[in-house]
């Protein structure tokens, strides 16, 4: 594994792009601009922990957004319990989801195929009905945070010091999930993926190593949760609705699937497209669908396959 | 109490059925053509559209019908033609991006069509009012005609799988599809018709059920996934499973939400019983899934060892 593997550098240059948004956008006048991509960094992390199973364990979840939400109830309950600083937020959140991703998930790969797809949607529509019935915090409507949280004793009040958290966070979390799938674990995990009777008959047992991935994405994807109620202030069960679940497969599959790498571009690109195609027309969707459309039609493997035809970074992984 | 029962029980069976005639093509598309459609419940929707259009220019609920009916097979033969077809080789993920966008664009051109209002449509002379039922209790005549309807076409359904050449070619083809091209069968044409009866069938409910509900653009993605929970309860490719899936899944739904908080009454007070109630009635059907699916791996009627 080349340390300067093209997809890696892909990557790099994608965050480094990112990184360059805040001060440009400000200098255009547009600070607004920055909550947009911020916007999009939350989705990158939530479409990267989707990949760790679904591209690289070929666990199709229809229930991740989930843990987008109880990363964000845990801010909202954090806040409640005085709890105000992210990263005891974000272990909140990680247990929450932990919690629940190894009952859920334990259950859910007793099944295969479109029956996974399911399952996982059954159980994260349980937890949106738990979350919905909550009237103590504030039920279908959700409630509004009172402020952002701090981190270390430093305020993210400012959108610009989200933003840095928000890249930082997302770098981590690829740097982490680019070693994982490359270790013994990814390994057995994408042996898994693509013949689970050999890997069976050279002697490893595939689930305990399904579930501990499908542990580790929920865990990742509260991150995310975590970050979104923070940029918007706001959290409702909305965030964990099955709408969501079936965007961040969206976002995942139109980057490439088991890249990483396409699974940031994806989001990025999603997101952005959405807000941009939304400048134009209210009925933005009808463009939106269209582009999803043709993108399958036209150019299998998503995002990362067009790329590689036109002969530019991302390199699939097996 | 025991009416309210019964007209529930009545409530469920007929939500159960419309649940049917929209899962049926779903699970012969699923199961035969192994393909992932997110966009069935369109088809739905649009079903209810063009009743709405045409009953509302015909000022008749059967021309309406009679017109909305070949209409939906149209359009179920246009989008196959244009999109569908052209996705059958293809990965499931690749089917649900392309089918997830064909809802956004779909749902979106209804809205500029149509517009977001709800539209109504109007119940045919012959089918309003009710009958007596049990004592003082009533049941509208539409919805005793919508389940006779849905019976009616999944009798039709039974017998045209079970007893006719196009329902073995269809069954042979589920169970093994190279071998049925390998004979000589045309296999494009058999999905293209699969395809389009089955945007007939969900583009039927749609149109029947446009009476007693508004129809709006939102119809679509309400039932899909319902749908969806139906198929994987009976079995993807499984008519029989989707049929006592669907009763089973209209039933619990509509007999839970009305008497889930009126059980949990008797064994907690009344403001957690409706609590825990407005939790748990809308969670039912997931429970129950999840329930079918642990017990069960593949649905009530799937195939052992299916994908």
């Amino acid at each position: 594994m080349s340390p300067l593997a093209p997809r890696l550098k892909a990557a790099l240059a994608l965050f480094l792009l990112m990184a360059l948004v805040p001060p440009v956008v400000t200098a255009l006048g547009d600070p607004f601009l920055t909550v947009v991509a911020n916007r999009m960094l939350v989705f990158a992390i939530a479409a990267l922990s989707l990949d760790l199973i679904l591209g690289y364990g070929a666990m199709v979840s229809f229930g991740h957004a989930a843990y987008l939400g109880f990363g964000a109830y845990a801010v909202a309950l954090g806040a409640r319990w005085g709890l105000s600083d992210l990263l005891a937020q974000i272990l909140l959140g990680m247990a929450m989801s932990a919690g629940f991703a190894l009952v859920t998930g334990a259950i859910s790969l007793r099944t295969k195929g479109v029956y996974f797809i399911m399952i996982t949607l059954a159980f994260a529509q349980m937890a949106y009905f738990f979350f919905v019935a909550q009237s103590s915090l504030g039920g279908d409507d959700g409630v509004a945070l009172q402020a952002r949280s701090s981190l270390l004793g430093v305020s993210l009040e400012g959108d610009m010091a989200l933003y840095y958290v928000t890249l930082g966070a997302l770098m981590t979390i690829y740097a982490g999930l680019y070693r994982l799938t490359g270790s013994r674990f990814g390994r057995v995990l994408k042996g898994t993926r693509e013949n689970a009777l050999r890997m069976q008959a050279m002697g490893y047992r595939p689930f305990p190593y399904q579930l501990v991935a499908y542990v580790i994405a929920a865990c990742l994807c509260s991150v995310a949760g975590v970050l979104l109620a923070n940029l918007t202030e706001y959290v409702s069960p909305a965030y964990m609705g099955w709408h969501r679940s079936g965007e961040l497969i969206v976002m995942l599959v139109f980057g490439g699937i088991g890249t990483l790498t396409g699974a940031v571009a994806g989001a990025l690109v999603a997101v952005g497209l959405e807000e941009v195609l939304a400048i134009f027309s209210d009925h933005w969707r009808l463009g939106f669908g269209l582009v999803l459309v043709l993108v399958v039609l036209f150019s299998p493997d998503g995002l990362t396959g067009l790329a590689k035809r036109l002969g530019i970074g991302g390199r699939g992984n097996g | 109490m025991t009416n309210l029962f019964l007209l529930q029980l009545l409530n469920g069976a007929q939500f159960g059925i419309l649940l049917f005639l929209v899962a049926a093509g779903l699970t012969l598309v699923f199961g035969i053509m192994d393909f992932i459609n997110l966009a069935h419940g369109v088809l739905y929707m649009v079903g209810a559209y063009l009743m709405a259009t045409f009953a509302g220019l015909t000022d008749s609920f059967w021309l309406g019908l009679m017109l909305a009916l070949p209409a939906t097979l149209i359009f179920g033969l246009v989008l196959e033609f244009l999109v569908f077809r052209r996705l059958y080789d293809r990965s499931h993920l690749d089917q649900v991006l392309a089918t997830f966008g064909l809802i956004l664009m779909l749902s979106e051109g209804v809205r500029i069509l149509w517009g977001s209002a709800p539209l109504n449509v109007d119940m045919p002379e012959l089918l309003s009012g009710s009958v007596p039922l049990a004592g003082p209790l009533k049941y509208p005549v539409y919805r005793i005609a919508v389940i006779a309807a849905g019976l009616a076409s999944a009798v039709g359904l039974w017998a045209l799988i079970n007893h006719t050449r196009v329902g073995m070619l269809l069954r042979a083809g589920a169970s093994n599809r190279p071998m049925v091209a390998a004979l000589g069968v045309d296999i494009s044409r058999l999905f293209m018709l699969v395809f389009a009866f089955g945007a007939m069938l969900a583009g039927f409910a749609g149109a029947i059920v446009a009476p007693i509900l508004s129809v709006d653009p939102g119809m679509g993605e309400s039932i899909l996934i319902l749908t969806f929970v139906v198929i994987v309860i009976g079995g993807v490719g499984s008519i029989r499973g989707a049929f006592l899936a669907a009763i089973l899944v209209g039933v619990v739904d509509t007999v839970g939400r009305t008497f889930g908080p009126i059980w949990l009454r008797m064994v907690m007070d009344p403001s957690a019983a409706a609590q825990t109630g407005r939790m748990l009635a809308p969670m039912l059907v997931y429970l129950l899934m999840a329930a079918v699916l642990f017990w069960s791996p593949t649905g009530l009627f799937g195939r052992k060892g299916a994908k």
